[in-house]
């Protein structure tokens, strides 16, 4: 398998500096994909979804269609839902009610199958504080079934080179989190799911989760990114989703 | 379909088995926070029975099979705690399982590292008790085969209970209640047998090892099958 974390896209540069997916390959018309193209029928179908953790609804009746090639954003105060909601997509957290399917799997009782399809960056960076970077590598490699050299390749793409033989646990936020990415994003999913991706980063770690983002919208995926920096957000994204109160608002296309 | 959708080989089952084993107990090696707990606190165990019953009344050599037992089951659960607090750390294991670890590969692996470091804190509490108890030397064979399927069904056992912790650390009080009965017929076989080990019990340590294994089996069965929901429902 080679990894390839560079855009297939060419991407525009906006004039405060940051990356933007170009004009024609935005979608502008409702149902449209990000090649101008009508989006396929949704993939990831939400009907009154509630989820119920710990005693306590963290979604409480979500309607919502995910297409491929959709990159959607999903905004809204702290504790609104927006993780909760990608977890369940992840079929990571309960459906206790509702209908919810993924590529025609049931998420409340999702097989194994459907984790292969989705990668998720979550503000949890999944890795293990004791061990170097390079051994949390090869044991991802080991788990997803890939060969270690390229999440290597992956980790050294983004900027990790010199921290391989570093523990986990002494990287700095920054650092942590392209761990964490390089480790999710090393192998082509269905479906991405960003958790306030943005954070931490330095300039050139955020616009090449911006790359990351087009590029896997433009082979088909379907990106869910949460995020606060909505601004920048917005510039990748296209559809918006206020999640408030457990509760989703209408999709809207970002123009 | 991505490739970690496809089924596992026995070879690739193994594997992730191999793995999983081998990070924990690297993990311990780096940090030595199991043993560092496990081993004073066995020790100290070991120290307070003999001085409680003291050993000038010869309780001690024949209560020493029991005691054995009663400090490894008490320190097993540290090992077991700790073996599911590194999973909880950045919610490493959750993030394993969801890149395509096989969960009975999580399981069979976590046991495995727990028996190994259940193995060498009993190679030690049982040098240490046949200095200080004055326990007659025991009878190799029964002794291997005793420590190794006890040392299995206690780690099986274990990680099937500390499963229930692995996403939620208020839970780690529950690990106590739930494994230590579950455990009780393990102890009695076990303490059993090393009785005829060490010539104070009467009858065959065949039947006792016999059960220690049947208990082993059953655990790492029940385990490898029940570890996934039980791990994604908590």
């Amino acid at each position: 398998m080679t990894v390839n974390l560079s855009v297939s896209m060419a991407l525009m540069q906006s004039p405060d500096g940051l990356l933007v997916r170009p004009s024609t390959s935005r979608s502008t018309v409702p149902g449209s994909s990000v090649r101008g193209a009508p989006y396929p029928a949704p993939a990831i179908v939400l009907r009154n979804v509630v989820s119920v953790v710990g005693g306590f609804p963290v979604l409480a009746g979500v309607d919502l269609d995910l297409s491929p090639g959709e990159v959607v954003l999903l905004t809204g105060a702290n504790g609104a839902g927006k993780t909760s909601l990608l977890r369940v997509i992840a079929g990571l957290a309960p459906v206790t009610s509702g209908e919810a399917t993924a590529f025609g799997c049931d998420l409340a009782r999702p097989p194994r199958a459907h984790r292969g399809r989705v990668v998720f960056v979550g503000g949890d960076a999944g890795c293990y504080g004791a061990l170097t970077v390079r051994r949390n590598l090869e044991l991802y490699a080991g788990a997803a079934r890939l060969a270690p050299a390229d999440l290597v390749a992956a980790a050294i793409d983004i900027g990790l080179g010199p921290q391989l033989d570093v523990p986990f646990g002494r990287l700095s936020t920054g650092q942590r989190q392209r761990c964490a990415l390089a480790i999710g994003l090393a192998r082509r999913a269905d479906v991405v799911l960003l958790d306030e991706p943005h954070s931490g980063l330095d300039a050139r770690g955020r616009d090449l989760i911006d790359r990351t983002v087009i590029d896997a919208a433009a082979h088909g995926a379907i990106v869910v990114v949460v995020s606060h920096e909505v601004e920048r957000a917005r510039r990748i994204a296209t559809a918006e989703v206020v999640v408030s109160g457990g509760l989703c608002g209408s999709k809207k296309e970002i123009a | 379909m991505s490739s970690s959708q496809t089924r596992l080989t026995a070879a690739g089952f193994t594997s992730q088995v191999a793995t999983v084993a081998r990070k924990d107990l690297e993990i311990e090696a780096r940090t030595g926070v199991a043993v560092g707990r496990m081993v004073p606190f066995a020790g100290i165990l070991v120290v307070l029975f003999a001085i409680a019953l003291d050993p000038d009344s010869g309780l001690l050599p024949r209560l020493a099979p029991g005691l054995f037992w009663i400090a490894v089951l008490l320190s097993a659960l540290m090992a077991v705690a700790r073996s599911f607090a590194i999973e909880r750390e950045h919610r490493a294991g959750e993030a394993l399982i969801a890149a395509g670890l096989d969960p009975a590969a999580m399981f069979l692996g976590k046991s495995s590292a727990i028996a190994v470091e259940l193995l060498a804190l009993e190679l030690l509490v049982g040098a240490t008790m046949v200095v200080l108890y004055d326990v007659s030397r025991p009878g190799a064979a029964i002794v291997v085969a005793c420590l190794l399927l006890a040392s299995a069904g206690i780690a099986c056992a274990g990680t099937l209970y500390g499963a229930l912790t692995m996403t939620d650390e208020g839970r780690d009080n529950l690990l106590a209640v739930l494994l230590l009965p579950a455990l009780v017929p393990l102890m009695v076989a076990a303490t059993r047998a090393f009785e005829i080990a060490v010539d104070v019990g009467t009858g065959t340590a065949r039947t006792w090892i016999g059960l220690l294994g049947v208990f082993a089996a059953v655990y790492a069965s029940l385990g490898s099958l029940a570890f996934a929901s039980l791990v994604e429902e908590t």
